[in-house]
């Protein structure tokens, strides 16, 4: 429902400080802005009336019932299980009834009485209600005997009691899976509606009570939504039955157990009303619990640095209190209620047991009428109590439900339309953004902007300054829609800014702010992540998987989710300029460029590894470079700053242990200290006669280390650094070597020389100098390193990747797979030197691109805490240039970086932007950085107050010569 | 050279003539023995700082930064130290200094001097006197220069 535009709605411009022209607000007669159309008081009369229409529109509420909301989304299904509960009855009636026959006829031979045989499966038509004595038979039946009889009856029930088990099998499963499929559906209706939240309303929400609610709180509904319909019906009848037999019986005792029964199902939902209102409570307290403990977690350095954690404790503890009673309370409403229920569900058969006897007594009734009503009685309270719990969990349920619809309906919702999936490639976004009279208010007090007309070229290089509070950042937001103004228009080329659809603006307008959120994937996922607004190309499966595929997505329709594929190639090659995934790459190094984050991925390249399998062409170019940069080492600028690996070699700046497994470590096995202890590593050593040899030295170095050591602090940070041994460590230590008085290792018990072992493990006889391993310990520890390799049991080939200079090591790094050596310790600026060698080496391969490609891969974090601030930063920009948009709004987002820095980035924009006729909206957050700019704007007070070429402005003075030179 | 032999050679330097030996071989153990080819820089004046150096082998040459461009004030060689004054006052490197053949060094860091110092006075001592004695000698080519002058 749109309403056409008035003409004079168009935007034109408004002087600052005129007062808002009547119709601007109608101007957005969209759902989407309903902030636009807030129920401000001071908006002019007669508007109210419409832009309260709008925003019972804009509010595009959820069903408020949940019967409605289940019938409307299961009907068929329901109606299907109701048709099997109704059949399934006719076995069950079967199963009850055959037994009775097998008993009478079969064994104990009644029908047979006057006949050997008695005919078996009559069809026959009983048409006597109707018309007197006619009877057509169809079928004269099989004669069978007794024992026929008895077998084939045996098996008919045997076969009614299978159908009947098999009936209850589909019925439930069925009744499972409507459930789930509407869980689903009302799980995915509501992160929906997360994704269509106007961006104000997350600084009300809670981010854990969402993710509770979506969770936890929906979930008992999937259970009650497969008995919704079928329970009441199933036992209402079973109940309707037994009074039915009961009226038969006698009117008076059924009379008084149907206002017995009414006076039950009146008074009990009364008793458990309170229960309900508890179990509101419960669930609200346990929603903001959950949100308090996400909080602190978010805040935890606070507390600390604050010392305030015992405030916190009180507070929690405060909850949980409140919590306790709530629950304690529901404790003792719900028995209170279950006791007044047992009270009344025996009230019945009192006053059939009295009314009955006296009736029998006096001669009213027989004996026998008043047992019969007892025993249908005895078919009535079970069904009549499950349909009282049964109302009980709908209240309940339904309750639960509107606790959480109600919080996912904020006003001001963005419109599904908005966020349809694209067919095709987006369109264009138009040349002229016009704002006019555009006002944003905080809770409708301090206006952030005021009545802020502006025309901007999308295509021209336009810069913002003004102080801190002259809201610049603020138009920066509206700009990126992430703040809704509250009145004012701002039109696109004539039409609504408010009305496009988001993927045009997230593929045409790009914003980066102050902050940026990262997802925990890789550098690469990251930077691509503002491209993904499409399937471009569906995904390759073999015939089996997309069969498999089909059927998924066909359930997924079933319970309303699209049917949208993510493992499709989402990215968008065209905007970021490439044709497709083969030349992405030069694009992605590009934008890295120009926010100067290359080489921060390529040393994350060089420390990342990459499987030889998956990339054999770079496995062979990384060899390559390994050669060369063997090549360069021989020369004697970098003479003696790396011990390259050669197997016949022993590498003194490696430990003995890495001596000894001459790989790299994959898994646990060998990792870190596991060698030590490892039991192959064990059996070499003693095959070797190297175990002796290494508890010797770990004896040396234990002496060693209570020589230097004994003297200090156990808290001396020289320990933690250096020694082989820890300062708890250290006197039982001193104490063994005491008692050892000078002799030899054989001296030393079993237990202790196990430990001593693996001292020297960690060894490394360049660093440490002990002077512990010469030219024989070397060649024996050779000797181990070979036995080693040659007696590896098969399973455990992959826990080490051998090092071999003719081949790729797909468990070390690029940089170690290029060095293919150590860096020798205490040769000044020898890892400097050497890296930058191995740069050198890397471009002149050309391997520069597919190190950092290698980088991309890297996993940045939760919200990328593993990049340090300044990084996350930059590839929060780079992600936003990736995508070439027509218009880039940076609002203040270089202000963390040093001053030259952030001249060289904006120049680097500027530059791509200016050659490619890009537009640029640069809030700056120094005011000189605006003098590059074709146009400035000047604001103050959420006011414009100068706009034009920097040179003009200049000419002027005023607010923009003193913002300048305060600069 | 393993830690004994290098204990012996810092024996024989003078502001560490007073530690004990185990001390030394302390020293020894954790300090970083850091070597540098003839031509390349230890240290760069301007640059900020936190390590002295104590020459164990080799000749390594002043050079000062000068309106005319670097001139070469004095020369280092076995068991002298620099950098200290980047330790004591927390100012940049007062001097360049570069190695004139290759140059073997012992590296010490900020807090392992301090714990050196409160630990064996006698090493405060022996560093006051050296550093009085190139006060001297500053003062001696300051009167020649004037002199010329």
């Amino acid at each position: 429902m749109r309403l056409p535009l008035p003409k004079r709605l168009l935007p034109r411009p408004v002087k600052s400080g005129q007062i808002m022209p009547q119709g601007t607000v109608a101007a957005n007669p969209t759902g989407f802005p309903a902030a636009f159309c807030p129920k401000k008081p001071n908006v002019i009369k007669g508007l109210i009336a419409y832009t309260g229409g709008k925003i019972a529109l804009a509010r595009e509420s959820m069903e408020r019932s949940l019967f409605s909301y289940i019938w409307r989304h299961s009907r068929p299904e329901q109606v299907v299980i109701l048709a099997l509960v109704v059949l399934a009855q006719v076995f069950y009636f079967l199963s009850l009834t055959v037994p009775k026959d097998v008993i009478n006829n079969g064994i104990q031979g009644n029908a047979f009485k006057n006949s050997q045989t008695i005919p078996f499966l009559v069809w026959e038509l009983d048409l006597s209600a109707i018309l007197p004595g006619k009877v057509i038979r169809f079928f004269d039946g099989f004669q069978v005997d007794q024992m026929q009889y008895l077998v084939v009856m045996s098996f008919v029930f045997l076969g009614a009691v299978i159908v009947n088990g098999l009936f209850k099998k589909t019925i439930n499963t069925q009744k499972g899976r409507m459930g789930e499929r509407m869980l689903r559906r009302l799980r995915y209706e509501l992160y929906d509606r997360i994704l269509r939240f106007p961006p104000a309303h997350f600084r009300k929400v809670k981010q854990a009570e969402l993710a509770t609610m979506i969770k936890d709180e929906v979930e008992p509904l999937g259970g009650f939504i497969g008995d919704a319909f079928v329970q009441p019906m199933f036992l209402g009848g079973q109940a309707l039955t037994a009074i039915i037999f009961i009226m038969l019986q006698s009117w008076t005792l059924g009379i008084i157990v149907i206002v017995l029964l009414g006076a039950q199902m009146v008074i009990i939902p009364r008793l458990r009303k309170p229960v309900l209102v508890l179990g509101r409570q419960r669930q609200i307290t346990a929603r903001q619990l959950a949100g308090r403990i996400a909080e602190t977690a978010d805040g935890v350095n606070e507390i600390h640095i604050h010392g305030a954690a015992n405030y916190e404790r009180a507070d929690i503890a405060e909850r949980l209190g409140r919590i306790f009673k709530i629950r304690f309370d529901l404790y003792q409403k719900k028995f209170a209620a279950k006791f007044w229920n047992n009270i009344l569900s025996q009230a019945t058969p009192f006053a059939i047991y009295l009314v009955g006897g006296y009736f029998a007594i006096t001669g009213h009734m027989d004996v026998g009428a008043v047992v019969g009503v007892l025993l249908a009685y005895k078919d009535l309270p079970s069904p009549i109590k499950e349909l009282i719990d049964w109302d009980q969990q709908r209240q309940d349920v339904q309750i639960k439900y509107e606790q959480v619809i109600d919080q996912f309906q904020p006003e001001g919702m963005m419109p599904p339309e908005l966020q349809a999936v694209p067919d095709g490639p987006p369109p264009e976004l138009g040349k002229e953004l016009a704002l006019a009279g555009v006002v944003v208010t905080e809770d409708g007090r301090v206006k952030q902007l005021d009545n802020v007309s502006l025309t901007l070229l999308t295509a021209a290089r336009c810069a913002v300054i003004g102080g801190s509070n002259s809201g610049k950042d603020v138009l920066g937001q509206v700009l990126a829609r992430q703040i809704l103004p509250t009145s004012g228009s701002i039109r696109i080329d004539g039409k609504d800014f408010f009305q496009l659809p988001e993927y045009v603006l997230g593929a045409r307008v790009s914003y980066i702010g102050q902050d940026t959120y990262l997802f925990p994937l890789s550098v690469r996922e990251n930077l691509l992540f503002g491209l993904k607004l499409r399937p471009i190309a569906p995904a390759t499966y073999d015939d089996v998987a997309r069969a498999e595929r089909e059927s998924f997505w066909k359930e997924s329709e079933r319970s309303g989710n699209p049917a949208l594929d993510p493992n499709a190639d989402w990215v968008d090659y065209e905007l970021a300029g490439a044709t497709g995934p083969a030349d992405l790459l030069p694009c992605v190094v590009t934008v890295l460029k120009q926010v100067e984050l290359d080489e921060d991925i390529y040393s994350l390249g060089l420390r990342g590894t990459v499987e030889a399998a998956a990339r054999p062409d770079l496995a062979e170019k990384i060899l390559k470079a390994r050669h060369a940069l063997r090549e360069q080492l021989k020369g004697g600028t970098y003479a003696g700053l790396v011990e390259p690996f050669d197997k016949d070699d022993y590498i003194r700046n490696l430990s003995v242990a890495e001596n000894l497994l001459f790989g790299t470590a994959v898994g646990k096995q060998f990792d870190g200290d596991n060698i030590a202890a490892d039991p192959y590593v064990r059996s070499v050593l003693q095959a070797t006669g190297l175990d002796l040899d290494l508890q010797r030295m770990g004896l040396s170095i234990a002496e060693t280390m209570v020589e230097l050591f004994s003297g200090l602090s156990p808290d001396n940070p020289l320990f933690e650094q250096y020694s082989f041994i820890s300062a708890d460590e250290l006197p039982n230590v001193r104490l063994l070597l005491q008692r050892l008085g000078g002799k030899g290792i054989e001296a030393v018990p079993e237990a202790d020389r196990t430990r001593l072992m693996t001292l020297p493990f960690r060894y490394i006889e360049a660093r440490h100098r002990l002077g512990l391993i010469d030219a024989d310990m070397e060649e024996r520890i050779l000797q181990a390193r070979r036995s080693f390799a040659e007696g590896l049991p098969e399973s455990l080939k992959n826990a080490v990747e051998f090092y071999d200079f003719g081949r790729y090591n797909s468990a070390a790094t690029l940089q170690d797979n290029i060095l293919f050596g150590r860096l020798v310790y205490g040769q000044a600026q020898a890892g400097e030197r050497i890296g930058t060698l191995i740069s050198e080496v890397l471009d002149e391969l050309g391997l520069r691109d597919s190190v950092i490609e290698v980088g991309l891969e890297y996993n940045v974090g939760v919200g990328g805490k593993r990049l340090p601030a300044t990084q996350r930063q930059k590839l929060g920009i780079a992600r936003a240039l990736i995508k070439r948009p027509q218009l880039l709004v940076v609002n203040e987002a270089v202000a963390m970086f040093d001053g030259r820095t952030q001249d060289r980035i904006r120049d680097n924009i500027l530059a791509t932007a200016s050659e490619c006729g890009r537009g640029v909206v640069w809030i700056a957050n120094r005011a000189n950085q605006a003098e590059p700019f074709e146009q400035v704007v000047v604001m103050q007070g959420g006011r414009v107050t100068a706009q034009g070429a920097p040179s003009d402005l200049a000419a002027k003075g005023g607010l923009y010569a003193e913002l300048l030179a305060s600069a | 050279m393993n830690l004994n032999e290098e204990v012996e050679l810092l024996k024989g330097v003078p502001i560490f003539s007073k530690v004990e030996q185990a001390k030394l071989k302390l020293l020894a153990f954790t300090s970083e023995r850091v070597n540098f080819a003839a031509g390349q820089e230890v240290c760069h004046q301007g640059d900020p700082g936190d390590t002295m150096y104590v020459i164990l082998g080799g000749v390594a040459d002043v050079l000062i930064d000068t309106a005319t461009g670097q001139i070469a004030v004095a020369e280092m060689q076995r068991n002298s130290f620099f950098g200290e004054i980047a330790i004591l006052c927390d100012v940049p490197r007062t001097a360049t200094i570069k190695a004139r053949e290759p140059l073997s060094t012992l590296k010490i860091t900020k807090d392992m001097f301090y714990r050196l110092v409160a630990e064996f006075p006698q090493m405060a001592v022996e560093i006051m006197r050296e550093l009085a004695h190139r006060l001297e000698d500053t003062n001696e080519k300051l009167r020649a220069a004037t002199k010329a002058a």
